[in-house]
């Protein structure tokens, strides 16, 4: 997962909050709770990054938690809230 | 955040929802107090209309301000709240502004031509209220017809291919046992089960008492939210019944004012849906600057928000995980709202309900409000059960029809 291109779901709003922020699918409904600023910042990184490597590095993230994030970033990718992008990197 | 000035260090995430967020998570709106049935137990005592109703504008400019605050979707109920004539012009421009709907209706106005409709349209989610999986069980409570007719609206999504319709039953003594014959009914539609709690509120007060699941009960319905309950929504309604040992999946909180809230027809925001009392009255939006306003700033919500003691319940292994239960439960019951829930698996409640009885101590406060119908009416439910005497039929076979003209009418010869 790492060295592919990801972006946030098309159908998907990003609530901040103190904690995080909230994430939400209008099309499955689910609510998804992004309890760290990083984990909101690499998710909302993902989209103008080539790859989520990138996009890790530019929220910060240290490379010791690299395999940690691509965890929490695989079950988001459960519930469509972030999806493969195919296109390459985005303009 | 607005809301608490000094607010403490952040810890786990239910800690960060008790102490409050800038809009709801989970917000109730109730579009009408007007229904065509009169549920023995519903939440709202709804019946009638309160001219004081929100006009079409009115609630429009509630939909902006919820985009705004990205409130990212309402359950809307009622009432019925398709009976006001605009419930389904208010539902596209919620949906055009992003705020996706669930309403809840008993699917009396679920026609084929509207379940088209809803089938068409995304962000949408239904849910028909359904309190028995038999007619006998759910007419009565819901009043006569009331299973018929929610079957039908149904089919009618189903037949539109709208897709996962929710069927939402609140969990009674009646219907406990139950529980597998709502799934195949579920799975039947092609919808899924939504099991909520009975909280003696509204009318719910009146018959709290003969339809609360008995303690056995809420064990059965326990281990079969543990077995089964995989796909299964609860609404987090049964988080009191984690003291009987491992949590429930779902959020462990009382979220009234916290993440939760209520406006009412008329504009009144409640902590709760299941707290409509002045007690839980925050302000209304028309007249305390909006509904941002109320929900960031009012002096009740400010102290449902602040550090809450356990009261009695500290003590009790369990507290991390119930956190003393429900607290319109405890206060429409009459129990102290930092006290032990009146459904406690431990049993603490009850005896606390019984000390007050005994001591003549137990006043169940009295409703603020009731929209009920004067008078009686043709939908209302008739709560006695029929029952066959024993003696004149064997349980199994039904009555010999006065008009049947066979000599052996009635007989069933027994089996070689
Ligand atoms: S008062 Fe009861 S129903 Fe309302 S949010 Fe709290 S626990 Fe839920
Ligand atoms: S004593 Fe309080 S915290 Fe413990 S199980 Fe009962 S209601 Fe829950």
């Amino acid at each position: 997962m790492l060295d592919e291109p990801w972006t946030l779901s098309p159908s998907v709003a990003l609530r901040p909050e103190s904690f995080g922020a909230l994430a939400y699918h209008f099309g499955n409904r689910k609510l998804t709770f992004l309890k760290r600023p990083e984990l909101v910042a690499v998710v909302r990184a993902l989209g103008e990054q080539p790859d989520v490597r990138s996009a890790l590095v530019a929220a910060g993230v240290p490379e010791a938690q690299h395999a940690a994030y691509a965890d929490a970033l695989a079950g988001l990718a459960r519930t469509d809230m972030i999806r493969p992008r195919s296109e390459g990197v985005a303009a | 955040m607005t809301i608490a000035p000094a607010r403490p260090t952040p810890g786990t995430l239910i800690e960060e929802f008790e102490l409050g967020l800038d809009a709801p998570i989970c917000l109730t709106w109730e579009l009408t107090y007007a229904c065509n049935l009169e549920c023995a137990h519903c939440l709202s005592s709804s019946g009638r209309r309160d001219p004081r109703e929100l006009t079409t504008e009115q609630c429009e400019a509630v939909i902006d301000e919820l985009q705004r605050m990205q409130v990212f979707y309402v359950n809307i109920g009622g009432g019925e709240p398709t009976i006001r004539s605009d419930f389904w012009h208010l539902l596209q421009y919620a949906v055009d502004h992003q705020v996706g709907v669930k309403f809840s209706t008993n699917g009396s106005r679920i026609t084929p031509e509207r379940a088209q409709f809803l089938a068409s349209t995304d962000y949408v989610d239904v849910q028909i209220s359904l309190d028995g999986a038999t007619a006998e069980v759910n007419d009565y409570v819901r009043g006569p017809g009331s299973y018929d007719t929610a079957l039908k609206a149904l089919q009618n999504l189903q037949d539109a291919g709208f897709q996962d319709a929710k069927i939402s039953v609140v969990c009674t003594r009646q219907n406990i046992g139950q529980l597998d014959e709502f799934k195949a009914l579920a799975d039947r539609f092609g919808a899924t089960l939504r099991l909520t709690r009975l909280r003696p509120s509204g009318r719910g007060a009146d018959v709290w008492d003969e339809l609360h699941p008995l303690p056995e009960q809420q064990r059965e319905l326990y281990d079969w939210l543990m077995a089964r309950g995989e796909d299964v929504l609860t609404g987090d309604s049964f988080f009191h019944l984690a003291a009987f040992g491992e949590p429930l999946p779902g959020l462990n909180l009382c979220g009234a004012g916290r993440v939760v809230c209520l406006i009412d027809p008329i504009g009144d925001v409640y902590a709760c849906p299941f707290a409509i009392h002045d007690n839980f009255l925050a302000g209304n939006l028309l007249t305390d600057g909006g509904f941002k306003q109320v929900w960031q700033t009012s002096e009740l919500f400010r102290e449902l928000r602040s550090p809450q003691t356990g009261g009695a319940c500290a003590k009790c292994e369990f507290f991390d995980t119930c956190r003393g239960g429900c607290m319109a439960a405890k206060f429409f019951t009459g129990l102290p709202l930092d006290g032990p829930d009146p459904e406690c698996v431990q049993g603490y409640g009850e005896s606390a309900l019984d000390q007050l009885n005994q001591s003549g101590g137990r006043t169940i406060p009295a409703a603020s409000q009731d929209h009920s119908k004067a008078g009686p009416t043709r939908n209302q439910p008739v709560m006695l059960t029929l029952t066959r005497r024993p003696d004149l039929t064997p349980p199994s076979a039904p009555p010999t029809s006065a008009c049947a003209e066979s000599p052996l009418a009635g007989f069933t010869p027994p089996s070689i």
